[in-house]
């Protein structure tokens, strides 16, 4: 785990220099690309970066699996569609409201789990998000049902509406830089030094004083609350939302982007959400392939790289250079 | 029909998905006892048991009991694939990750199907005949008795093989202690193929006698299987009684739910009782505390 931990530090201590270059960035895409679909697809990226930093937070740091996030992301998107069109909440507020609704299921769905030792939150939260997704399905009077939820106002601040994919580029783009910064401070902080201690040793851990199941469910609920954030931005954003897109493969989607980016490093998880949902898009043409594509790219990286795509490829390049460094002796 | 014979109508079809769930749940359990993860490929175990029985049957025309036959196989040798292959090359041993190569594998897998099959359901006739048999004013299907004769033959055949091999022994030994086991001169990775291949052939089974019910499909084993892993720990993780106690409590609250509750949130019921059992009592029914508190 040092090592992993080491790694994340490596990335970690540019801190500042890569969120210059993230938020310059995200200045000057919009200037240079034009091409309508090119936003969409940079706005997914958003979103799916929203859920999966948060994600990312509770495997690399607290060392437990979610696979429910597609859950407290519908619970976002469906909650801000519902009180927002039927009851007539404002829109922002009621982001607020999910974010807190989402937050206080997610502790109760994760406190008892998370006092258990090994995995029963992957059980847990794969029981909770069928159960969420059979209701979304089924309370149709309410959700809308099968058929989805339709006619979601954009978001606005006064005068200007978040109605087009550019200008959401700039609204979701500055939520993920949000979520960015505020992971990158919480893993730099005493709350991140005890969670690193957690996934290295939950024992060693509890012995010098620190509450690991407090610490867990706390990363627990605030990464559901990360999800429900995006999903109350793509409900405004996309105006339509149904349940197809909260099942539990879209879990397995945010977890593949953590895994792939690597475990324990938000750039790491930044870069698998960019390359995960470019990949979906490009085999978006052939959805049967799409599975399979998910599925071989999530085994063949666990298999050879399992710290992840970018901290593996990381290593091996480090490998080589101490090789060149100790001048082509063997090993 | 009165409510008498409505409740024993739902139990006789309880005890049939509960039988499913149960062969699913040891599948899960001979697993975990070896390796220690849960195993997602065992939803894909169930779907190509049934897919492949239909291909072999409707396409390539070979009679059902040997279609039955070749699909078991295929499917503990695809079982055995999955061990030999990406488990053991995986460069890391941890639990969690060996979980996710089993969903990647799971996913890719399921992906392959749909290519092969396309997304329809696919029919398979009943092992013998249509012709009801009426029980106390319920209807019951041939398929029904092939579902618990079959599931019966299984468990006493498990029964045997666990308790009267010795590589049914030496299976149990590395489930107690791996290392202890490789010291008395277990083939340990020998075990582990072995519970990787009897869990496929036990998915396969299930998927294929549930079949001429309730059609097959490249799906199929998702929702199955899902409920099978409630059953087991609702049973108690690992535990064989456990399993098939668990299978089929699980299986009749689930249909008394659907007949007389609601069956809009018939897949609901499961899901539910697996999270109830988390909470309240993770170690499940028969569980020995395993799931011990930090």
């Amino acid at each position: 785990m040092g090592r992993r931990s080491g790694c994340s530090m490596v990335l970690g201590e540019r801190k500042n220099l890569f969120l210059i270059i993230l938020a310059l960035l995200i200045i000057l895409i919009p200037v240079f690309v034009k091409n309508k679909y090119y936003f969409t697809v940079m706005n997914v990226i958003g979103l799916n970066t929203i859920v999966v930093v948060g994600l990312n937070l509770l495997i690399g740091f607290g060392g437990q699996i979610s696979l429910g996030h597609a859950a407290f992301y519908g619970m976002g998107a469906y909650l801000s569609a519902i009180l927002t069109i039927t009851h007539h909440f404002p829109p922002w507020p009621t982001m607020v409201i999910a974010m807190l609704a989402t937050g206080v299921v997610a502790y109760f769905v994760g406190y008892p789990s998370l006092k258990l030792r090994g995995h029963y939150l992957v059980m847990a939260t794969l029981g909770f998000n069928i159960i969420v997704n059979i209701f979304m399905v089924e309370l149709d009077n309410i959700t809308g049902g099968p058929s989805g939820f339709a006619g979601i106002a954009p978001l606005s601040i006064g005068k200007l509406t978040f109605d087009n994919d550019y200008k959401n580029f700039y609204l979701i783009w500055a939520f993920a830089f949000l979520c960015i910064v505020v992971s990158l401070n919480l893993v730099n902080s005493r709350v991140g030094r005890a969670l690193k201690a957690i996934h290295g040793s939950e024992v060693a851990a509890n012995t010098l004083g620190i509450n690991t199941d407090h610490y867990k469910t706390k990363v627990f609920v605030l990464s559901a609350m990360f999800a429900s954030l995006s999903g109350s931005l793509y409900a405004h954003y996309l105006s339509f939302i149904s349940p197809r897109s909260f099942d539990f493969y879209y879990s397995i989607q945010v977890v593949t982007m953590v895994i792939v980016g690597g475990m324990g490093s938000i750039w790491g998880a930044f870069f698998g959400a960019g390359l995960l949902t470019v990949l979906s898009e490009i085999l978006h043409v052939a959805e049967k392939y799409n599975i399979i594509a998910y599925g071989t790219l999530l085994t063949l990286v666990l298999v050879f790289l399992p710290e992840g795509f970018l901290v593996g490829l990381y290593r091996l390049y480090q490998k080589r250079k101490m090789k060149a460094l100790i001048g082509g002796n063997k090993d | 029909m009165g409510l008498r014979e409505q409740v024993f109508q739902y139990i006789i079809s309880g005890l049939t998905l509960g039988a499913i769930y149960a062969l699913v749940a040891l599948g899960f359990n001979i697993i975990h006892n070896a390796t220690g993860i849960v195993n997602f490929v065992q939803a894909e175990f169930v779907t190509l048991g049934g897919m492949l029985m239909y291909s072999f049957y409707s396409f390539f025309k070979i009679p059902l009991p040997f279609s039955f036959l070749l699909s078991t196989a295929a499917v503990t040798v695809i079982g055995a694939l999955v061990e030999r292959g990406p488990i053991r090359m995986a460069k890391s041993k941890a639990i969690i990750i060996l979980v996710f190569i089993t969903i990647g594998i799971s996913s890719t897998l399921r992906g392959t199907a749909l290519l092969v099959w396309g997304p329809d359901n696919m029919p398979i006739p009943s092992f013998s005949g249509e012709k009801v048999i009426r029980i106390f004013g319920a209807a019951i299907l041939p398929q029904h008795l092939w579902v618990f004769a079959i599931t019966i033959g299984v468990v006493i055949f498990l029964q045997y093989f666990f308790y009267r091999t010795l590589t049914g022994k030496a299976m149990r030994a590395v489930s107690a202690n791996r290392r202890a086991a490789s010291l008395a001169g277990i083939n340990v990775n020998g075990m582990i193929l072995l519970s990787f291949a009897m869990s496929g052939g036990l998915g396969a089974v299930g998927g294929m006698i549930i079949a001429p019910i309730s059609t097959t499909s490249y799906d199929t084993g998702v929702m199955l299987s899902l409920k099978g892993f409630a059953a087991a720990i609702l049973g108690g993780y690992g535990n064989s009684t456990g399993a098939i106690l668990g299978g089929l409590i699980l299986g009749v609250l689930e249909s008394l739910g659907a007949g007389l509750i609601s069956s809009k949130f018939k897949n609901a019921f499961a899901f539910l009782i697996l999270l109830l059992v988390l909470f309240l009592k993770p170690s499940g029914l028969l569980g020995h505390g395993e799931a011990e508190r930090v």
